[in-house]
């Protein structure tokens, strides 16, 4: 049985901000069940009283003094942007994120 | 029915940082667009953030001013969505081991006090702005807002009226400028509030669906927003209809909650920890010693203030709500030692004047020596009432000493020493018995004795120098006595 | 092709000129890399006037005048860094990568952009949006990936070492299939500024070189805290050099009990024979257990692909990159048609367009795993099996100075070969990918040949920060065999083209 359906594909594709093609979609779903039906099997292990590991180095505090830095100039910060109007950013209009 | 109102406050602080939370762009508002980035407040790939160690000390000292428990271990992690305004596709806030949690602040409604929990404070970045242009098919982002510190401060649902959520946010404020810890201006944005409410019978203990709202832009409209909405509620249930859990904007012009034109996406923040830093312990001996360092707060100076000065609650209330208000008052005290006059002035003309100047009480130039000028000659009878409120308005607004100010006008002094030896020598042959009080060492028969003098020179004598002469003559006349 | 050692110490001497070797290293590139696809791209001139200046005013340090070959997932300013990706490309970082900048203050010549799988997704270095990367001892297999380009690069005398990446074996895998030396560090031992985060708690880069001397030179020099990276260690830095020349003998190696399913036969009989090796030049063995070791590539394609995709959130179109064409600016006049379609659009397609296949995979994977109602079950459950991954290597490596272990099951396969079969591709890290999740150094160096004369590689794993005993082990093994002074006949592969 399969874990996710191409739906529930489609619904995380736009979670993430990535069109799928109605086509693409079957295929792609079926590589990510195969791995998904992989990965799952991890979830045998038993790891009740377990603390989950997000970083391996004992390393804590650390931090920056509160010292600022000179910026690019605004010119610099917008030259990579694909579109840009002056010193701003240019996007198509949000309008409706959903 | 009657339906209770449960309320929630989250508010946002900007804190007093020279540069960003995670790098070292600078904070200033107001900057040139896009003046104040970098790759890594750009998040341009492969940059990392390291965490500004003085937005680390100021969120502990806001947690433990709100007596939180402040974590022993925190630490941050990725909210996740997309927006123009949010450069890595992610905000590094903190999730499930904020800074601190469960603290409380009590807040003066009417005269009760109103406990109210905080059920936690937690540390993120700002998202940059966007700029729109209602004639253009194009949004605009500059990013000198991306990664300026937030503290995030969420109150448990305990307020119960919109009274109470402005007291809360009143007091917060007062705390947090007490703290040094933000400016909490709301124009630039630096403090801002979402309020969150749902209504319930009466008695109830069940949550009904709870209504989120934004675009609240001062303490006023998030009164007047959760006046409106408990209203609107009411009216739904009342007719029933079901009220939708939604965010809402406050229109201040309408006046009225609007639902946001476009629903918000079902949103899954996806929360992780975040990978580019480490975790952040806090001992017990960090957590005392920022507790031993924490400046007088609010309720403790209102306290002070009462029990000191003998003042009400409600004057020394009115003057805890600003440092500079209650310095004010203090240091004018000690040149004029009447405080309730001095308090009366100060609530009274010198609040009157700011709000209706739009001016802010901590950055207002006025002495208090002027003001204890001004009382002096009023209680000498030199001035009439009207002439002291006139002179009042002129110091604030030529920012002028009232006694220089006098000097300059018709208000002529008797300056000649002899005839001011001559005066004094008269007051101090008619009040004996003053006299006698002040030897034996009532200080207070001193200011009698000068009123005296100002009331016979109908004002026209410099009070200190009036003063000066009586306490030689006195101490003089005490000394041929022995 | 001299090492990046024995070249420094020439140059120093007097006894090379930087240009003559500079000219033809660039030579050899122009000859190898259409047939091979090391490089995505080198420009000679701008190379050449970084030498010019780097003479003039130096910096004259330990590599002075060497050039060194960066990934294209390694920031170097002002130069295009793509990360193998079409939705980089274009991108000149305004910053250098802090592995860069320490190279340059070493005196190196640093020569981008050793071709990438596509943000290091991948063991094969077919996923780069610029093209494959072809294996220099046989142009029908793959060289091992993501770091494939570096891998290659040595491997033909294309570069004298290069820079590497591995989140899951990106070094240490295409080092085995090229048949050269690759070094994983411990995590936190060299910075990731400037390094494209595919999965930030796993990825460190390192060098990849013709002999185990040449990685601890490199190690040496890009080694060390960052003030930029809050996961870089403040540990000293050894004398890895030094190191490389001490004796091995005494040491003791772990020997795992390892997945047999899918090792191949010939890697089984090279690692058994580098046991042989090792027990006759004085070190000992133990067998020691690994028993989460069944699980890695479970827990590895949980956490890495997480990460991932929200590391990979940031190419949006918005500020920098790749924009989907119907949305691009070109110059600052967007068809209003286009603008009004909206922002949400202009990310669906941008993203669609600009990430390739495994890319969008992993992107939907890592999605999937953090997103409400499966974030306990996948990322979570992943981090407490890396918890009990990471206790095993302090168990096994409190019994033993090092692990050996091969690097990968099988030596090179060909092109295409799992190129549609992500598992299967997957499966070919199974020995490496357990390092990474346990931050522990690992290196990879040549143990043999397989039939079919494709180079095998072993690999040795190391308590945290023991570096210098992994090197330490490694040379004392190098020198008592001669795999790494086998190179590939480049008329072959010239005639490839």
């Amino acid at each position: 049985m399969a874990v996710v359906t191409p739906a529930e594909v489609q619904a995380v594709a736009f979670l993430a901000r990535v069109q799928l093609a109605d086509g693409q979609a079957q295929h792609v779903a079926a590589q990510v069940d195969q791995v998904l039906a992989y990965v799952r099997k991890l979830q045998a292990i038993p790891t009740q009283s377990i603390e989950p590991t997000s970083h391996v180095l004992p390393l804590a505090n650390v931090t920056r003094p509160d010292q600022t830095v000179p910026s690019l100039a605004p010119e610099e910060a917008v030259r990579l942007a694909p579109d840009r109007r002056g010193h701003l950013v240019r996007v198509p209009k949000v309008v409706d994120l959903s | 029915m009657t339906y209770e109102p449960v309320i929630g406050l989250e508010v946002h602080v900007q804190l007093a940082t020279a540069s960003k939370l995670f790098c070292g762009c600078p904070t200033t508002f107001g900057a040139p667009p896009n003046s104040q980035t970098c790759p890594v407040c750009l998040g341009l790939p492969g940059v990392l953030p390291v965490l500004n160690q003085r937005a680390f000390e100021l969120g502990i000292r806001v947690a433990v001013a709100l007596e939180c428990r402040v974590a022993e271990t925190m630490k941050f992690d990725r909210k996740q969505y997309f927006y123009p305004d949010l450069p890595k596709g992610y905000q590094i806030s903190q999730y499930d081991r904020p800074l601190a949690h469960d603290g409380h602040l009590d807040v003066a409604v009417n005269g009760a006090m109103k406990p109210v929990r905080i059920h936690r404070a937690h540390l993120e970045e700002d998202a940059g702005k966007l700029l729109h242009d209602p004639n253009e098919p194009f949004s605009y982002v500059d990013f000198n807002r991306a990664g300026i510190p937030l503290l995030e401060i969420v109150t448990e649902p305990d307020l119960r009226l919109p009274e109470e959520a402005y007291a809360y946010l009143v007091e917060l404020k007062a705390i947090l400028r007490a703290l040094g810890v933000s400016n909490c201006n709301m124009e630039e944005g630096s403090l801002r509030c979402d309020a969150n409410i749902s209504l319930r019978p009466a008695g109830a203990s069940a949550l009904g669906p709870k209504v989120e709202i934004k675009n609240l832009n001062s303490f006023k409209a998030v009164k007047d927003a959760l006046g409106f909405e408990i209203e609107r509620q009411q009216r739904a249930i009342e007719g029933r209809q079901t009220i939708v859990q939604e965010t809402r904007l406050w229109n201040a012009r309408a006046p009225a909650t609007e639902p946001m034109r476009s629903k918000e996406e079902a949103s899954d923040y996806r929360y992780f920890p975040e990978p580019d830093l480490v975790p952040f312990r806090i001992d017990a001996p960090a957590v005392e010693a920022a507790r031993r360092a924490l400046p007088e707060l609010p309720a403790q100076h209102r306290q002070r203030l009462a029990e000191t000065y003998g003042l009400s609650a409600y004057d020394a209330g009115v003057l805890a709500q600003s440092r500079a208000l209650g310095a004010l008052f203090e240091q004018a005290v000690a040149q004029y030692p009447k405080p309730k006059p001095v308090a009366n002035w100060i609530m009274g003309d010198l609040l009157g004047y700011l709000n209706a100047h739009g001016q802010d009480p901590d950055t207002a130039a006025f002495q208090p020596a002027w003001l204890a000028h001004l009382l002096q000659a009023l209680d000498g009878g030199a001035i009439s009432g009207r002439t002291a409120k006139a002179l009042f308005v002129e110091s604030l607004e030529r920012q002028r000493d009232p006694q220089e100010l006098m000097q300059e006008r018709d208000v002529r002094q008797i300056v000649d020493a002899g005839e001011l030896e001559r005066l004094v020598d008269a007051v101090v042959a008619e009040h004996q018995k003053s006299v006698a009080d002040y030897q034996k060492g009532k200080a207070n028969a001193l200011m009698f004795l000068v009123g005296k003098c100002m009331e016979r020179a109908r004002g026209q004598a410099n009070p200190q120098q009036l003063r000066t002469i009586l306490e030689r003559k006195l101490t003089i006349s005490r000394e041929a006595a022995l | 092709m001299l090492t990046a050692r024995e070249l420094r110490d020439q140059i120093a001497a007097g006894a090379l000129d930087p240009r003559v070797v500079l000219h033809e290293l660039l030579q050899r590139i122009s000859r190898i890399n259409p047939a091979v696809g090391a490089y995505v791209a080198v420009d000679p001139e701008r190379i050449t006037a970084q030498l010019e200046e780097r003479l003039r005013h130096g910096p004259r340090g330990p590599l002075f005048g060497v050039p060194i070959t960066i990934k294209d997932n390694l920031c170097v300013r002002g130069e295009e860094t793509a990360c193998g990706s079409r939705i980089l490309s274009g991108f000149r970082p305004p910053y250098h990568a802090t592995v860069v900048e320490r190279l340059l203050q070493a005196g190196a010549i640093v020569i981008p952009r050793a071709n990438m799988d596509e943000f290091a997704f991948g063991s094969s270095t077919e996923t780069s949006a610029f093209g494959p990367t072809r294996n220099p001892w046989d142009v029908t297999r793959v060289p091992g990936g993501s770091s494939g380009g570096s891998a290659a690069a040595v491997a033909a005398g294309a570069a004298v070492a290069a820079l590497g990446t591995d989140t899951g074996g990106s070094i240490r895998q295409p080092a085995a299939f090229c048949g050269v030396v690759g070094l994983k560090p411990t995590y936190g031992r060299v910075s990731r500024y400037g390094l494209i985060a595919f999965a930030s708690s796993l990825d460190q880069a390192g060098p990849i070189t013709q002999d185990v001397t040449d990685c601890a030179l490199l190690l040496s020099v890009i080694a060390g805290q960052d003030p930029r990276d809050s996961t870089s260690a403040p540990m000293p830095v050894p004398d890895y050099l030094a190191a490389v020349s001490q004796t091995a003998r005494g040491l003791r190696v772990g020997l795992p009990k390892l997945p047999a399913e899918g090792l191949d036969g010939d890697v089984r009989a090279a690692m058994d024979e580098a046991t042989r090796v090792l027990e006759r030049l004085g070190l000992t063995t133990v067998p020691v257990e690994l028993p989460h070791i069944h699980q890695a590539i479970e827990t590895y394609y949980i956490i890495a692909t997480a990460e991932a995709s929200s590391n990979l959130a940031r190419y949006d179109g918005v500020r920098y990159g790749w924009r989907a064409s119907e949305f691009a600016a070109g110059g600052g006049s967007v068809e209003p048609s286009s603008a009004q379609r909206g922002v949400l659009q202009m990310y669906l397609h941008t993203r669609a367009q600009g990430f390739g296949p495994e890319a969008l995979r992993r992107i939907l994977l890592g999605t999937y795993v953090l997103s409400r109602g499966y974030y306990d079950a996948y990322y979570l459950q992943g981090m407490k099996v890396r918890t009990l991954m990471k206790r095993d290597f302090d168990a096994a490596l409190s019994q033993c100075d090092v692990l050996l272990l091969p690097t990968a099951p099988t030596p090179a396969f060909r092109l295409g070969e799992k190129l549609d079969n992500p598992l299967q591709m997957y499966l070919s890290d199974i020995y490496t990918i357990s390092a990474n999740l346990a931050g522990v150094p690992a290196i990879s160096l040549p143990c043999g040949f397989s039939s079919a004369g494709l180079p095998i590689g072993m690999q040795l794993i190391a308590a945290p920060f023991q570096e210098a005993t992994l090197l330490r082990a490694a040379r004392a093994y190098e020198q008592a065999t001669d795999w790494h002074r086998r190179h590939p006949a480049i008329s072959s592969v010239e005639q490839a083209r």
